[in-house]
């Protein structure tokens, strides 16, 4: 290690005030501090001990918890795939069609969001913050497997600039980065990223005969205004294929979607994760759950048709509601940052995930939505929290 | 009513190089410095004395002159051996070479029944003594021309490597309680005392008279006056509090009784790298080179005048701060790690779970050193704060408010609570590291002097 150390040494001068490449200062230590942790101590005056733990880690902790849902989905695509054409093939096949698909999308992600994130570190001459970390990984999660590369890159760039550097970089952003990525290309290309045909990759060859590539979401969409039940409609979908959405595949995972946000299961894990080492709100996680539960129920209660009439269980599985959930809606940054602000906030994405769905037949996918939304209204959420604690501090002040 | 407060946020933190309850054989220290930076709200220090000058203890060093009838004096008899100044002629310190035999100045005993309020505070202001009682808000000396409407005495200190006082205090209990009956008469209201309730408390504390005795259980920083204060009866606007350490009662108790400023006190020498800790009896401002040198497990350490979430840093032969009771030694900490931010550990100390920190699974006490462990970033993770802060005060949007320079904000979210040392452990437990203290007291400054 004593070589590599002494290599960053050997450079720097050039990267120091007067050095050739003394704009690039910024890059330099971002290199430097992810293969070192800095040699920086603590000052004269104040806590003279620091935590060990710093935002690399934490960051780390995120990516490390969206892992089993990238190698669930990079099996899952190939799976997808040779059911739709129908041909059997190995595991091993499975995935290395999952590797080829899923990870130039993620080279992409990452290497187009670093380079837009070094340019404006270089630029506005802000150190090189870990926030991209968890937002490369989280929107190659939230695409579909065959969306043009030059997409991802596009949607990369207008997140990373739009969603957050605009407004100061890492910790300043008002959106989750990664769902403006997607919102992004969800408005600008709805062709690639909605409809029946984009979920699974069929390659040159043609689908089997009686194949439909809608997804969970669009299947129940289309029962209801046909009229039949939700539930059977799901269970005789691909059925001569095996691949029926019955509620058991679509908690696993074996159904067509975005490459990562296909399998409850792989989210709970993450959740646990995340939970386990605090590094998300449980709160929003559960209100999260909880909210697209009892509006589900209340949708039962109503059932005016047969997506409402839905088993409330059902949007728990469905689409991308618990990715988002545990991934998207917990953004520390994005979301409420008051104790009672979280729950407010998680309990309300729930409920509009499932309002959307239900109710909007442009929108099948209503987390995307509902996140972003409440990621605008939880300033506001939290203003009322913390003017709460004001006025209590007041009252007590005449008392 | 007396209270029973029982707090369940925070963090303690497990050090090792804790002083065994006995008192070690150091040599005694020689010098003996006032730092004028240790009084928070000084505003324009003038100097009494000149080098070569010989005091006695007692002896007028340093006044203020916004606030003229707070006297700073010597902590002992000897020779006015230099007097540093900084950048801009800024006063550092006074330092006192000592005699053997400590000669007080005399101050005149004071017969607590007969005196009256503004009589016995212009004694307590004349006689050195009085820079022990701080007012909050804002955490500065108290004006004598006030009357704050409780005072307030913290009994136990829940920082890491603490002193007992319940050890360091054996003997005083007189003087304690003289200390107490002068306290009861600068104020109409209250005077509280706030035990630990998790432990027995000592014969001093319990057997105290005149005072409000509360219980407060809980980890660090349970025994911070501030939270105490938020918990028995909290500072609104307009209000005034103060509070003052046992040590400083002991000290007003004693001039009380014997008309003399006696700053003698027993103090914790701590921290993992000392080879010998222990207890020492010494006196306010003391050099702790006596203590520390010749005492070292290793070459590369950081030498702190009082705790390491709230203390200064000061050099081997540098000198205790005029509120610390301890001295705390513990391994610098610049050096790179390769990979050490995804590195798994036990052995590193983490209020945090992320992953690889497995601290919170190792029980024992740990070594900690002064690397940052990471750089500054803006606050990302939500959350972490609260759950170190047992006050009903919103830490993250505090802050902000200070960042902002809101004054409103300020005000409104509770500054007036808040001095340094309650936003320690945030400061402590911030993945981004943020010099949060530091922070506090610009925010204090602002609403103080605009």
């Amino acid at each position: 290690m004593k070589a590599l150390q002494n290599l960053f040494d050997s450079i720097k001068p050039n990267f120091e005030k007067g050095g050739k490449w003394e704009k690039f200062y910024t890059l330099y230590e971002g290199h430097r501090t992810i293969a070192f942790a800095p040699d920086l101590v603590t000052k004269a005056k104040g806590a003279q001990i620091k935590d060990a733990t710093d935002l690399k880690r934490v960051m780390i902790t995120v990516v490390i918890a969206m892992i089993p849902a990238l190698i669930f989905g990079i099996l899952n695509v190939g799976e997808q795939h040779f059911l739709a054409v129908g041909e059997t093939a190995g595991f091993g096949d499975k995935v290395l069609f999952g590797l080829i698909s899923v990870l130039p999308i993620l080279i992409v992600s990452y290497g187009v969001g670093l380079v837009t994130e070094f340019i404006f570190c270089v630029v506005r001459n802000h150190p090189v913050s870990e926030g991209f970390l968890v937002s490369g990984m989280l929107i190659a999660l939230v695409m579909p497997p065959h969306i043009p590369l030059w997409q991802i890159a596009l949607a990369t760039i207008f997140a990373v600039v739009i969603g957050k550097e605009v407004f100061g970089g890492t910790g300043m952003n008002i959106l989750n980065v990664a769902m403006t990525a997607r919102a992004f290309l969800y408005f600008a290309y709805p062709a690639q990223i909605s409809g029946d045909q984009v979920w699974t990759y069929l390659g040159d060859k043609a689908a089997v005969d009686g194949f439909s590539g809608a997804t969970a979401l669009g299947v129940a969409y289309g029962a209801s205004t046909e009229g039949t039940p939700v539930v059977e409609a799901l269970a005789s979908h691909n059925a001569a294929m095996g691949a029926d959405f019955s509620f058991m595949n679509m908690f696993m995972g074996w159904i067509p979607g975005s490459i990562g946000e296909t399998s409850t299961l792989m989210a709970l894990i993450g959740a646990v994760i995340l939970i386990y080492t605090g590094v998300a709100s449980w709160k929003i996680i559960v209100g999260g759950f909880g909210g697209a539960y009892a509006m589900g129920l209340l949708m039962n209660a109503l059932a005016v048709n047969e997506y409402m009439a839905m088993p409330a269980h059902y949007h728990l599985v469905m689409g991308g509601l618990a990715f988002g959930v545990v991934f998207m809606a917990t953004d520390p940054v994005s979301a409420a940052q008051t104790e009672t602000g979280k729950w407010i906030y998680g309990i309300l994405i729930g409920f509009m995930t499932v309002v959307i769905r239900v109710t909007n037949p442009a929108y099948p996918e209503g987390i995307m939505l509902a996140v972003l939304l409440m990621n605008v209204f939880a300033p506001l959420i939290d203003y009322y929290v913390v003017k709460a604690n004001k006025t209590r501090r007041l009252q007590r002040a005449t008392v | 009513m007396s209270k029973l407060v029982k707090l369940k946020k925070g963090f303690d933190i497990n050090l090792a190089g804790k002083a065994a309850l006995e008192l070690a054989d150091f040599a005694s220290a020689q010098t003996f410095a006032i730092k004028p930076t240790d009084f928070l709200g000084i505003q324009r220090p003038k100097v009494l004395v000149n080098e070569g000058d010989t005091v006695k203890a007692g002896t007028p060093i340093l006044f203020d002159k916004a606030m003229d009838q707070v006297k700073y004096v010597a902590p002992v008899s000897g020779e006015i051996v230099e007097v540093k100044r900084g950048e801009k002629r800024k006063l550092l310190e006074i330092k006192i070479l000592a005699d053997k035999e400590t000669t007080f100045e005399d101050l005149g005993k004071i017969d607590l029944g007969k005196v009256d309020r503004d009589t016995l505070k212009a004694k307590l202001a004349e006689s050195g003594v009085w820079p022990n009682l701080i007012q909050r808000p804002y955490g500065i000396v108290a004006n004598p021309d006030d009357t704050p409407k409780a005072i307030f005495i913290s009994a136990f200190d829940s920082n890491p490597l603490a002193p007992d006082y319940g050890f360091t205090l054996q003997g005083e209990e007189q003087y304690f309680q003289a200390g107490l009956d002068a306290l009861a008469k600068l104020t109409d209201g209250k005077v509280h005392l706030n035990v630990d309730g998790s432990k027995n408390v000592p014969a001093i504390f319990a057997n105290a008279k005149g005072v409000e005795i509360n219980k407060f259980s809980g980890p660090h920083p349970a025994g911070n006056v501030g939270v105490q204060i938020h918990h028995l009866d909290p500072i609104n606007k307009g209000e005034l509090a103060w509070t003052i350490s046992p040590v400083g009662v002991v000290q007003i108790g004693k001039l009380v009784l014997n008309g003399v400023f006696d700053a003698s006190k027993v103090i914790a020498v701590t921290g993992s790298e000392l080879t010998k800790t222990g207890y020492v009896k010494t006196v306010t401002g003391a050099s702790v080179s006596s203590f520390v040198k010749g005492n070292l497990n290793s070459g590369h350490v950081r030498v702190i005048s009082g705790n390491v979430l709230t203390g200064e840093k000061i050099s081997l032969e540098g000198y205790m701060g005029f509120y610390h009771n301890q001295v705390t030694v513990i391994p610098e900490g610049d050096y790179e790690e390769f990979l050490g931010w995804i590195k798994p550990t036990t052995s590193k100390l983490s209020f945090h779970k992320a992953i690889g920190m497995f601290s919170f699974m190792n029980k024992g006490e740990f070594k900690v050193d002064t690397n940052t462990h990471g750089e500054e970033r803006p606050f990302v993770v939500s959350g972490v704060f609260e759950k170190v802060l047992p006050m009903d005060i919103l830490p993250t949007y505090l802050f902000k408010a200070i960042i902002a320079e809101d004054f409103d904000e300020m005000e409104e979210l509770g500054l007036y609570e808040i001095v340094e040392e309650d936003v320690a452990l945030c400061e402590f437990v911030d993945p981004s590291k943020n010099e949060l203290q530091e922070l506090v007291r610009s925010g204090i400054e602002l609403l103080m002097y605009s």
